[in-house]
């Protein structure tokens, strides 16, 4: 169930994520070419700033889209009725943190 | 009412659905970064193999027809662009495809 | 001719079954009137609803072999598979009794999304004068030949997933009077359909617009309301 400020923020994290996941999906058909290791990734990523803020602002924004996502699927296919802020933000601090750990970690 | 803009509704929610059941597995094997290097070697060694260079296609083709799909969404929403959403909705899959394929034969 | 086999949906709300006849079949028939052959001649006690017969009322919709129909305007030859036909109440509506459903959680929405005339000015008052060719007046023009037959509303798997969803209609007509510069009610109507079960629940799956036997266009109209209340939100903030 959304009402116009949890479709507003849809749309905007999927607005900021637009030129991110098409970063994101150019940087993987480039970087699999001769397979994937630590020291690749790390490579690119250890202290720069810009993928710090790249991946940070990309995981902010998918911890919202994919909170207010799942909340719709949850009212839609399994008929929650209440408990679905709880759910939205729930997944939402919980991917924050995961991701924002992943990112410090790589950067 | 099962119509083509039905399946593309239904392919936007499974692709969105199952990336975010994935995005938590991506975020924990990437921070062994720094807790445990050698195990985000080994398991990336994994990634040599056929079956999972094939299960990682299949997760661009979702990020990929999750993001095409919203465009048309959004254009559809915020420009006011109904007309040919038939076509445009085909379209972003076969892009998608495109991009999954792309990155498979770069993978092997 | 030949002969139809028709299968009919009969019962009330706690006992449903199909019922099968065999209609003679014409030239040019219409699904109306094969629902109207079985009541006059073969079960006097089958219950439906049509008033007009010419596509003006929007009482005669029913489910025809799985898609929403207005019957009085939908020819046999046309639908039939195979010589048969499936006859059901409107979908995502609860049944009355054999083809007739109750109407009023399909109004209900309407008044819940402020869909009724908010006037202006008073009767003392000269009229408001609007050109036809204003972007606003064209806007609404494009919604108003909605005949309430809640063809769209039967076809919306976004009702059958939420019910509280306002639907397709209630939703243009919001969107008509949103355009509409004789309505006194522009920011109340946005507000209300806004909320739970307001036009952003909409998933864009067009359903209405492919099945409105007026051809008229509910996923732009929703559309419409999703940018304007954003608009509008985006202001407040």
């Amino acid at each position: 169930m959304l009402n116009a400020r949890l479709f507003l923020l849809q749309r905007l994290s999927a607005l900021v994520m637009a030129p991110l996941v098409l970063g994101h999906l150019a940087l993987m058909i480039y970087a699999i070419q001769g397979g994937l290791s630590v020291g690749e990734i790390l490579g690119r990523t250890q202290g720069s700033w810009f993928w710090g803020l790249y991946y940070g602002l990309f995981v902010l924004a998918v911890s919202v889209h994919a909170g207010i996502g799942l909340r719709v699927i949850a009212h839609e296919w399994l008929g929650l009725r209440r408990g679905l802020d709880a759910v939205t933000w729930g997944v939402a601090v919980g991917l924050g943190l995961l991701g924002l750990s992943a990112v410090l970690a790589v950067t | 009412m099962r119509r083509p803009l039905w399946f593309a509704f239904l392919l936007h929610r499974v692709s969105g659905l199952l990336l975010a059941l994935f995005l938590p597995v991506h975020f924990w094997v990437l921070s062994l970064a720094v807790r445990d290097a050698d195990a985000l070697e080994s398991f990336l060694s994994l990634t040599e193999r056929p079956l999972v260079k094939l299960a990682e296609m299949g997760l661009v083709f979702l990020l990929a027809v999750h993001i095409f799909g919203g465009l048309r969404l959004m254009a559809l929403e915020l420009l006011g662009w109904s007309s040919g959403q038939k076509t445009a909705a085909a379209g972003a899959v076969a892009l998608s495809l495109g991009a999954a394929t792309l990155f498979l034969l770069r993978a092997i | 001719m030949g002969t139809l086999i028709v299968n009919v949906a009969r019962g009330d709300a706690t006992e449903r079954r199909s019922e099968r006849f065999e209609v003679p079949a014409y030239e040019s028939q219409t699904v109306l009137d094969v629902v109207s052959w079985i009541q006059q001649n073969a079960d006097p006690t089958l219950s439906y609803r049509f008033a007009c017969r010419v596509g003006m009322c929007g009482s005669c919709a029913m489910m025809v072999n799985g898609v929403p129909r207005w019957t009085c305007r939908t020819h046999v030859q046309k639908v039939a598979k195979g010589g048969a036909l499936q006859i059901a109440p409107l979908r995502n509506l609860p049944v009355i009794k054999d083809l007739v459903v109750d109407m009023d959680p399909f109004f209900d929405k309407w008044v819940a999304a402020k869909a009724v005339h908010h006037p202006s000015r008073g009767r003392a008052e000269p009229m408001a004068e609007i050109a036809p060719d204003e972007p606003g007046r064209v806007t609404a023009s494009a919604g108003i030949e909605c005949i309430n037959c809640a063809i769209c509303y039967a076809a919306c798997d976004t009702v059958s997933g939420s019910p509280d969803y306002l639907g397709p209609a209630a939703l243009q007509r919001a969107w008509t009077l949103v355009n509409d510069a004789k309505d006194g009610a522009r920011d109340a109507i946005l507000d209300a359909v806004s909320g739970q079960g307001g036009c952003h629940n909409c998933h864009s799956m067009g359903s209405c617009t492919t099945h409105c036997p007026n051809d008229l266009d509910p996923l732009s109209a929703i559309a419409g309301l999703k940018r304007e209340t954003m608009r509008k939100a985006l202001r407040r903030a």
